[in-house]
């Protein structure tokens, strides 16, 4: 009884100790808005459309972000210029739905769709936080610097041809039978 | 101004100083709410409320504000006189003990020979608040909550005196000024060792403060019996348990810690530093202790603690008989 009563007490008055010394700890609080945050390089915020080196649109719309999409954020329109080229005639991403994991820029055949380290989005009403094309787009390649898909790809637009693109050889003709 | 005779001078200056004693305890308890959540930010490695005004001082003013202005709502089928009644008794009650507190040889309200009793009487009143504020607001979770602090207050009232008897015994006298000056020499805590552990625990369970907070205790019972309080209603209970911190210590500063006794400094300086010392002696044992079952509770209380005083007045007043002087 005696030995309980003391080595209770102690025990008491030691864990009172251990939480006191806490006071010349380092506070693990960040002041987020006076201090900055560290993020990871690789961080995943707001999501932006990359442009190709020539400057034009990489997105051919084809869909895939919007299917991988978890939780249904994106939305887009096909629409198809004068050249052959594919591009979205509206993208829209619901940013008070997306759970910025990357699934779209996982999916995505041309690198359009990227996410970049900026969380800060906050808005005061609802509708603000649904983005349109113009709010996404920016004007530089991205992540993926010379990438342009229509160099590599075999799909003939108007100035390049089938067979025209890097590493492709020119298309077959099946109608012969000569090497 | 041939009205102002010696005595109404006296009059006057007696009101001013229970005035500012008063209004001091009710601020104190105000500004321990904002004190207490920075000192546990710092005891838990974060910052507490830091946005509003350097460090976070002008806190107090926004929740003055934010409480003010809450609605004051009584529910429908509560019952509407001892539901407005019992903030005011907790407020009171536990005001009306600081006037038998000296601060100074010059500072105090009144000079009560019964002092000590006098602050047992309103202990006791004060279980009226929660137990009224339980039962009006029918609801079972305030029911239950003022259920155990009714049965935690009585059953750690009974050796909260007896645990003061020591030092009563020692003095000869329940004046509080009186009890202070016995100590001018050693203070009480020398020879009322046990008699302080116990009058310091059982204050604690008093206040229903941490690890005693079983009343409120809210994981289990969402706050106890002021659930149903809202606003300043809720505000005067919530100062009412600061207000009872800061009662404790300074009790325990004049029965234990020789009040305003102290070399060099002041004695209003020795008080304050004093009693601050507990204050936040008491915040740090909300910080790092957790809170014991009920059942344990009382059984500490009444198998522990109360054959603990019991031998200890035995004891003393065993010396005090046997050694003259």
């Amino acid at each position: 009884m005696l030995k309980w009563l003391i080595t209770g007490t102690w025990s008491q008055l030691r864990t009172m100790g251990l939480v006191f010394m806490h006071s010349f700890r380092k506070r693990e609080t960040v002041n987020y808005p006076d201090e900055e945050v560290y993020l990871p390089p690789r961080y995943r915020g707001r999501i932006i459309l990359t442009r190709d080196p020539d400057g034009e649109e990489r997105c051919v719309a084809c869909n895939l972000c919007a299917v991988a999409c978890p939780v249904d954020c994106i939305s887009l329109q096909k629409g198809e210029q004068e050249d052959g080229r594919w591009y979205p005639e509206f993208f829209r991403i619901n940013f008070s739905r997306c759970i910025y994991c990357g699934m779209c820029e996982e999916a995505c055949p041309t690198s359009a769709i990227q996410l970049t380290p900026d969380f800060e989005m906050s808005e005061y009403r609802r509708q603000e936080l649904v983005y349109e094309k113009e709010d996404l787009l920016i004007n530089g390649p991205g992540k993926d610097h010379d990438y342009h898909f229509y160099k590599v790809a075999g799909m003939a637009i108007g100035g390049k041809d089938k067979g025209r693109a890097q590493n492709e050889q020119e298309p077959k003709d099946v109608k012969t039978l000569l090497p | 101004m041939e009205w102002l005779t010696p005595q109404w001078q006296a009059n006057l200056l007696a009101m001013g100083q229970a005035l500012v004693i008063l209004l001091g305890a009710v601020l104190l308890g105000a500004v321990l709410t904002v004190i207490e959540r920075r000192l546990l930010g710092l005891w838990q490695d974060r910052y507490g409320p830091n946005r509003v005004g350097p460090f976070g001082s002008l806190q107090l003013v926004a929740d003055m504000i934010k409480i003010f202005f809450k609605e004051d709502w009584i529910p429908p089928f509560a019952d509407r006189t001892l539901f407005v009644l019992s903030p005011a008794i907790a407020m009171a009650s536990l005001l009306l003990s600081f006037i038998i507190i000296p601060i100074t040889p010059g500072w105090g309200i009144a000079d009560l020979h019964i002092g000590l009793l006098f602050f047992f009487a309103m202990a006791g009143i004060n279980v009226y608040a929660v137990l009224f504020g339980g039962w009006a607001s029918g609801n079972k979770y305030a029911l239950i909550g003022a259920m155990r602090a009714s049965a935690q207050t009585l059953s750690y009232e009974v050796f909260m005196g007896l645990a003061l008897m020591g030092v009563v015994a020692i003095t000869g006298s329940f004046n509080m000024r009186e009890i202070v000056n016995a100590q001018a020499d050693l203070w009480f805590i020398v020879p009322q060792f046990f008699g302080f552990c116990t009058f310091l625990i059982a204050g604690i369970a008093v206040t229903h403060r941490h690890p005693f907070d079983q009343p409120e205790a809210e994981q289990e019972l969402a706050d106890g019996y002021h659930v149903e309080y809202s606003s300043m209603k809720f505000g005067m209970f919530f100062i009412g348990e600061y207000v009872g911190m800061v009662l404790v210590s300074a009790l325990i500063v004049t029965l234990f810690f020789g009040g305003w006794h102290g070399p060099w400094l002041p004695p209003v300086v020795w008080f304050a530093l004093k009693t601050g010392f507990f204050l936040i002696f008491f915040i740090l044992l909300r910080g790092s202790l957790p809170r014991p079952r009920y059942d344990r509770v009382m059984s500490f209380g009444w198998k522990v603690c109360l054959p603990l005083t019991l031998v200890n007045l035995l004891v003393t007043g065993a010396v005090v008989l046997l050694v003259p002087g």
